[in-house]
């Protein structure tokens, strides 16, 4: 039988193999668990010893989108019959749907403010990273080093500062102060990460376009950004997760309008105790777009992480 | 197509001096080929020409126009590069059209769809049209990057040493067609390389560079034939010239003080007695590495090989270049 050396023999796969699935296992269980959470009834959600087989429900999706309030048997016998499945569901727990919850509403504000700041974070910052790769720029690394000291101290650090700022520039809780917050918390990032990127694509290509009759700034366009595609990629992913995920400024900044989705969720309390299925369809729907755009790039993703060092 | 001409032209970059008082004619139609060693300023050359680089001092002329201050769009100039200069993300044909859809061209489709038929057809690559870039050999990668240059209709193309990165075989076809090339659209060709044979075989004039000067522009044959000084002798030969004191042989006289000998300045059974070292069978050639007391001599093996090594031979000097102390040619009437 021939073998390479350099190829792992098939006992070793066997064992990287299994180590990896299980890995992954163990960090999916909570995630599985909060998905299956989320098609439970209450009873069920908070039963001991915990159910693994149930019978699923909507129950926790209908709470999440209504509010609701309780009748008394009375009344609830006076009503027509339910015109939807929701109303079915929310009338055997003796109560009848006051109107939609805010739900939407702060979703939509995590999608605007998400992808609104992640696409200003890969807009600046590829112009920066490819001004500070190809131009002679005076204090080019003392530049670069100053936008990487950006995130050196927490960004928390400066909370109160900025929300006395915003304060006072009339930011507070609107979508254009939350985009330019986290816009200006990834940026360094953005930058460092995709100079990097930028740095590898030879100039030639580049020049081969000046010569051919483009201006910089098509070259730019026609010939860098589709090779820096990975890169772009990876940084998108990195800063969207970072602004989607963000907590404590969407707790100091946000209250109303321009308030995300991660403030609002652990908030979601029904009546007579924490409403576990409803936060945990909360919780499902939020992780569905960062997964959705990661599964999208999936094949850039996987070669730009590994940040050059197997590429071409 | 247009003549080149280069005045005083000067580049340095922080302390290297690239290009230094540079002065060359690249006339209308001509295929100029740059010579020399690594570092010499050949590459920075065609990136001043071409408008890459910005000029110190000096004057670039392209067809009459100066073009000192002008975009390397505006030039009308096409490069190929040594490596990377096709589009990773692009498939041949793109590649291909790709300075035909420039601004400055704004071919038609129609257009554009006839020329790139026509390159493709002329450099064999019709075959893998809609392949994409990094799925071609390093072959037909070279052959698209030249293919790039010729859509086009420029003033000058530049080459700098764009078969380099090519296997032996694939060099010669690619030499052939690019004579070919050149004397069917008799364009102006400027081209770096340091392949003896590809100047040679391809070059209607050479320039010789010496650390950023051109020390010698002229035909192939002068610069083989009638080399100014030893660097410019040791740039073309194979074997290599032999670099030799002068009062190595008897027979050398005059005010020489080194003498270059070529294999065909070498007289076999008569003169000095030289030992063989080493005989090394090329093929189409036999070459003898000989010691003459101390000095090592390569030399071509006359028709039938006779000699072998360990054996004794005698040698002596015909006609060879002979050279002042600092290396500058001595010609024949102060010789
Ligand atoms: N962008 C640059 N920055 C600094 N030095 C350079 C640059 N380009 C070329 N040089 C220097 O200029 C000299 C000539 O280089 P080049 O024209 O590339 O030579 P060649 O192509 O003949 O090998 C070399 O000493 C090289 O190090
Ligand atoms: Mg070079």
């Amino acid at each position: 039988m021939s073998y390479s050396i350099t190829e792992p023999s098939n006992g070793q796969k066997w064992i990287a193999g299994t180590l990896v699935i299980l890995y992954a296992v163990i960090t999916m269980i909570p995630l599985l668990w909060i998905m299956m959470t989320s098609f439970k009834t209450p009873p069920d959600s908070i039963s001991y010893p915990p159910k693994v087989f149930y019978e699923p429900s909507l129950e926790g999706y209908v709470n999440l989108f209504t509010t609701r309030t309780r009748v008394s048997p009375e009344k609830l016998a006076s009503l027509p019959p339910p015109a939807n499945f929701a109303e079915e569901i929310v009338r055997n727990r003796d109560m009848v749907i006051a109107g939609p919850s805010k739900f939407g509403g702060r979703f939509l504000n995590s999608v605007i403010i998400g992808f609104g700041s992640t696409f200003l974070s890969i807009f600046l910052g590829t112009l920066a990273a490819y001004a500070f790769s190809r131009f002679k720029i005076p204090l080019a690394d003392d530049l670069l080093f100053f936008i990487l000291s950006t995130r050196m101290m927490p960004p928390i650090a400066v909370a109160i500062p900025i929300f006395l700022m915003y304060r006072k520039l009339g930011l507070s809780d609107t979508h254009l102060g939350m985009i330019l917050l986290y816009t200006a918390v990834n940026i360094s990032l953005a930058v460092w990460l995709l100079k990097g990127f930028i740095d590898e694509i030879p100039r030639e290509y580049e020049e081969a376009a000046l010569i051919d009759g483009y201006t910089r700034f098509q070259a730019f366009y026609k010939v860098v950004l589709p090779q820096a595609a990975t890169g772009i990629a990876s940084t998108a992913i990195f800063c969207l997760i970072f602004a989607w995920n963000e907590y404590a400024f969407a707790v100091l900044l946000t209250s109303g309008t321009a308030q995300t989705a991660p403030p609002f969720i652990p908030t979601i309390i029904g009546v007579g105790g924490l409403d576990w299925p409803a936060i945990a369809a909360g919780a499902t729907l939020f992780l569905l777009p960062v997964m959705i755009f990661t599964v999208m790039l999936r094949k850039h993703l996987l070669r730009g992480i590994t940040f050059g060092a197997v590429r071409k | 197509m247009a003549e080149v001409i280069l005045k005083n032209l000067c580049k340095s970059f922080s302390r290297t001096k690239a290009v230094v008082d540079m002065d060359m004619t690249i006339p209308d139609g001509s295929f100029v080929v740059l010579l020399g060693p690594t570092g010499a300023g050949k590459t920075t050359t065609l990136r001043l020409i071409s408008g890459l680089e910005t000029i110190d001092s000096g004057e670039v002329t392209i067809d009459g126009r100066v073009v000192n201050e002008e975009t390397p769009a505006q030039r009308d100039v096409a490069m190929v590069f040594q490596q990377y200069s096709l589009y990773p993300h692009l498939s041949v044909r793109d590649n291909l059209a790709f300075p035909l859809r420039s601004p400055i061209l704004k071919t038609s489709n129609q257009e554009i769809e006839r020329k790139v038929a026509e390159v493709a057809e002329k450099l064999h690559i019709t075959s893998k049209l809609d392949n994409r870039a990094t799925e071609l050999s390093g072959g037909e990668m070279q052959r698209v990057s030249i293919g790039r240059a010729l859509v086009r209709d420029p003033a000058v193309f530049l080459m700098d040493e764009p078969l380099s990165s090519l296997d032996a075989r694939l060099r010669a076809d690619l030499r052939i067609e690019l004579k070919r090339i050149h004397s069917e659209l008799g364009a102006t060709l400027l081209y770096v390389t340091h392949d003896q044979i590809e100047a040679m075989t391809m070059a209607t004039h050479v320039g010789v560079l010496q650390e950023g000067r051109l020390v010698q522009f002229g035909t192939p044959r002068d610069i083989y034939e009638d080399p100014e000084s030893i660097y410019v002798a040791s740039r073309l030969g194979l074997p290599r010239i032999n670099i030799l004191p002068a009062a190595l042989f008897t027979s050398t006289s005059g005010m020489a003080d080194t003498i270059g000998l070529r294999p065909e300045h070498v007289e076999y059974g008569v003169g000095q007695d030289a030992s063989v070292k080493r005989v090394e069978h090329l093929g189409d050639q036999t070459r003898l590495h000989l010691d003459m007391q101390g000095y090592n001599i390569t030399v071509l093996s006359p028709a039938g090989n006779p000699y072998s090594a360990g054996t004794t031979v005698k040698i002596q000097p015909v006609n060879p270049l002979c050279f002042d102390q600092s290396g500058n040619r001595i010609t024949g009437r102060d010789a």
